[in-house]
């Protein structure tokens, strides 16, 4: 059989400055661009439109319409606020999204504007008709318009479920191990959570509700990971107690250290065909995951894990005196 | 030994389970009671329309129950005009205190769905034709169908047609030919007739029935100043006999016309009428006026009330009301005469509907995101698969039935709760053959490590397994928690999401310890192992 290492005895205690270092500049650049760029919320969360079509060629003669030239076409069809982007696709179809908003908030809440919503979506549809009567299809792939007020509430509804998830894994934790061990595993999935949203923010991607979902994920995975360590640590202070706790840690680390790579790798594998292959829908939310694998691994060895040499160092002192 | 006899049981039903109902996945050719309980594809897949409406009484100042009867009547006039339009499962739910969500998948004819839920309720009060009228519209449609019989194939479909009785037997050739043609004089009556009754359409051929209803030229047959109507959906067999009505088109009174209508229960010593719930309706002035009118020259006929072209009631006139003071008995039980209440209602909604979200996904988007999904999937597990078995040899392949076993479990638990697949519920599903090995590997690097340590085979294998289950079981119940608040937290797609993981991360702790350590134990003891490939 295979393996990919023997037994390793790397110093990741040791190294731990260095990965908070790492860490806490990659936090501190997300944070930079979020006030940067902000936080781009989708329409679940802010109301508004948002209208999916084919723009494929019809006939192969036909050329391949440019998104500068949609936008110019809507522009000179007096849409002017419309937001076009490309989607990714595997079967080589020339997909693109317009996001369109209502006249303003307070007339978004009412009944006639969203049907305006939903007339300017036709007025889009019959300008691409009569300008790219080669790439135009009459059927319109996604068209999704959610009402101002749906959205703030959806917002509220997003952080809350995240504050839970965090409070009754770290009641579970405390029940199960000590205390401090939900701390630096909470402490481990807050980190989490910033640095996708950082990545979000520097790949100007949109926190829509399946990212919400994604990040929750993220948390799952991640406490996965965390416990996993944590479990070993538990039985290892127990087995050696005559060592150093950053001797113990690092132990139960490099023991670990085979499955956490190789679930590691599996999730990665799978939400990397997910990404590729998974089609437009679900592209973000894999990309996403992708991040949260990765992220979630790292945070479990050299975030938990160090934080709970500092508590138990700590108590060790003030026994001590 | 009792514990391992349990332990065999415990699988085998699982498995049973899990084959009986992936089975219809696989093999169309089932039995049907077999395929009864099958996975539906959510909106997101198969195409359709989802729209979001809220009963908006914030400019009101209503009571609780006043409240609530608004939004049981708003969901009463949606169901209704659901049910007119014809789509093949929608699904209408009330969310949180005044929103209903309206899912209609399948659906294409976007605009005039969306024309549909958003137009005013009407209600309206119609005479029952006679039966002069009644026959006099059962010819002229039968004649109509006999004429133009090819316009309208899907009727073939239904059987309608009575063949002629078999010729005797021994009669001569010659009028074989003749009568192999079927009767086809008398196709609408056949099609709303159940067991000979007239006037009663099965449920099979309602849709057939509608689809007729839509079409110009049939409408036009209908002789003028007279309409058909079905009657509502019983509420206790969806699937029973619906009554035709022929009404005059002419409403007598409409909208909003009456002041009061409440539900009462009979008082005094009439056996018939005492303890039975029946409709009080009080009207408003000008209306009462114009009721006195009506049911003075109408006597002995029936009034049907109608909410937007359905008939929910058609009682007999048995005199001339004066004083607005009305009563409809009959035979109803409570729930039938809070039903009524209700539609009587409708003509004065005192809340607007609005929608507040709506979303419209193209069949193209759901075939394309199905076949992303799957490919998606199949270059997941394969690529798992191959790796698992490289890097843990045979043990690798115990993990990989195990994986396998785990995404049949899912589906199967899916199948059983007739739930729903979704887009966010395939990638639940991908994460899972990602992630749901994890319990295996666990227990492979614990074996490994106490192989190294110098045990055997068997006691590795052993406190492998017994020293990996606590950190299994602390691992995913710490995820299942973050899967439940998922789950409560989301609305439909997200909630799939949840539910495919929270299945998956039962199903692979259950795969893992107890159908892996079952294989390692059968591997073990059947053969005086010294080496395990792991």
């Amino acid at each position: 059989m295979m393996r990919f290492f023997g037994e390793t005895k790397i110093d990741f205690i040791g190294k731990r400055n260095v990965a908070f270092t790492i860490s806490a500049v990659v936090i501190i650049i997300g944070i930079i661009f979020m006030f940067i760029n902000g936080l781009k919320y989708s329409i679940d969360f802010i109301g508004g439109g948002s209208l999916e079509l084919d723009m494929t060629p019809n006939t192969e003669t036909a050329a391949i319409v440019s998104i500068e030239d949609i936008r110019q076409t809507l522009r000179d069809g007096g849409i002017e606020d419309a937001e076009i982007h490309e989607l990714h696709d595997m079967d080589e179809k020339r997909l693109i999204k317009i996001k369109i908003q209502g006249t303003s908030k307070e007339d978004a809440e009412t009944d006639s504007s969203k049907v305006d919503l939903i007339k300017k979506g036709e007025l889009i549809k019959e300008i691409l008709k009569n300008k790219f009567p080669d790439n135009y299809k009459s059927e319109t792939r996604n068209l999704v318009i959610v009402g101002p007020k749906v959205g703030e509430e959806l917002k509220g509804k997003a952080i809350l479920a995240i504050f839970w998830a965090l409070a009754g894994i770290i009641i579970y934790i405390w029940w199960r191990f000590e205390f401090k061990f939900g701390i630096a595993a909470i402490a481990a999935l807050v980190h989490d959570i910033l640095i996708t949203l950082g990545i979000f923010a520097i790949f100007g991607k949109e926190i829509s509700l399946p990212m919400v979902a994604a990040l929750l994920t993220i948390v799952g995975y991640s406490l996965n990971d965390t416990i996993v360590v944590f479990d070993r640590i538990r039985e290892d202070i127990k087995k050696y107690r005559k060592q150093t706790y950053a001797d113990i840690i690092n132990k139960s680390i490099n023991e670990t250290l085979g499955r956490t790579i190789i679930t590691s790798l599996t999730t990665f594998l799978v939400v990397l065909c997910l990404y590729i292959f998974g089609g437009t829908v679900i592209n973000d939310f894999a990309f996403a995951l992708l991040i949260g694998v990765i992220v979630g691994t790292y945070s479990s060895i050299f975030i938990a894990s160090p934080i709970l040499v500092g508590y138990f160092n700590k108590r060790l002192a003030r026994k001590r005196k | 030994m009792r514990n391992r006899k349990l332990r065999s049981l415990l699988i085998i039903a699982v498995l049973v389970f899990t084959v009986y109902f992936v089975a219809p996945l696989l093999f169309k050719e089932l039995p049907s009671f077999w395929t009864d309980k099958e996975l539906k594809l959510g909106l997101d897949l198969e195409g359709g329309m989802q729209i979001l409406l809220e009963v908006d009484y914030s400019e009101l100042e209503l009571s609780a129950t006043e409240k609530e009867n608004a939004v049981k009547t708003a969901l009463k006039i949606i169901r209704n005009r659901i049910d007119q339009f014809g789509v093949s499962e929608p699904s209408i739910e009330k969310v949180g205190e005044n929103r209903i969500l309206i899912q209609l998948p399948g659906l294409t004819d976007f605009n005039r769905a969306k024309e549909l839920i958003g137009k005013t309720a009407l209600l309206e009060f119609k005479l029952v034709a006679e039966q002069k009228s009644i026959d006099e519209v059962y010819n002229s449609l039968d004649s109509y169908l006999e004429n133009n019989y090819q316009k309208y194939p899907y009727l073939e479909e239904l059987d309608l047609v009575e063949v002629a009785p078999a010729v005797d037997i021994l009669s001569d050739e010659d009028s074989l030919a003749t009568d192999e043609e079927g009767d086809n004089s008398n196709i609408f009556t056949a099609l709303v007739s159940s067991d000979g009754v007239r006037g009663k359409v099965l449920d099979d051929n309602i849709e057939a029935f509608k689809t007729l209803l839509k079409d110009e030229d049939f409408i036009k047959e209908i002789p003028a100043g007279l309409q058909l109507a079905l009657e509502k959906i019983s509420e206790e067999d969806l699937y029973s006999d619906r009554t035709l009505f022929v009404l005059h088109s002419e409403a007598k009174l409409s909208g909003d016309v009456l002041k009061t209508v409440t539900t009462k229960i009979g008082q005094g010593n009439n056996p018939k009428t005492s303890g039975k719930p029946y409709v009080s309706l009080e009207f408003k002035k000008q209306s009462a006026k114009d009721f006195k009118r009506i049911t003075g020259e109408n006597i002995k006929r029936r009034l049907a009330i109608v909410l937007d072209d359905v008939v929910y009631v058609a009682p007999v006139i048995q005199d001339k009301i004066s004083g607005g003071q009305a009563q409809i008995t009959g035979n109803f039980n409570l729930e039938e005469v809070q039903d009524l209440v209700i539609v009587l209602g409708t003509g004065n909604l005192p809340a607007p509907m609005k929608s507040i979200e709506e979303r419209r996904v193209g069949a193209s988007l759901g075939k394309d995101s199905v076949r992303a999904g799957v490919r998606a999937a199949l270059l997941g597990l394969a690529l798992v698969i191959v790796f698992m078995i490289i890097y843990y040899g045979l043990s690798g392949l115990v993990a990989v039935i195990a994986l396998m076993m785990n995404m049949g479990f899912i589906l199967a638990v899916l199948t059983a709760l007739q739930g729903t697949l979704t887009m966010p519920g395939i990638a639940g599903l991908i994460l899972t053959i990602g992630m749901s090995v994890d319990a295996n590997v666990i227990i492979f690097e614990r074996i490994r490590e106490e192989l190294k340590a110098g045990k055997t085979v068997r006691s590795a294998v052993d406190s492998g397994f017994s020293r990996a289950l606590v950190t299994i079981l602390d691992a995913n119940i710490t995820t299942l928690i973050t899967a439940l608040v998922l789950y409560q937290f989301g609305t439909g797609p997200i909630k799939g999401f949840a539910v495919t993981l929270s299945i998956g991360i039962v199903g692979s702790m259950f795969s893992a310890i107890v159908l892996s350590k079952a294989i390692f134990d059968g591997m073990i003891t059947n053969v005086n192992r010294d080496k395990l490939s792991i």
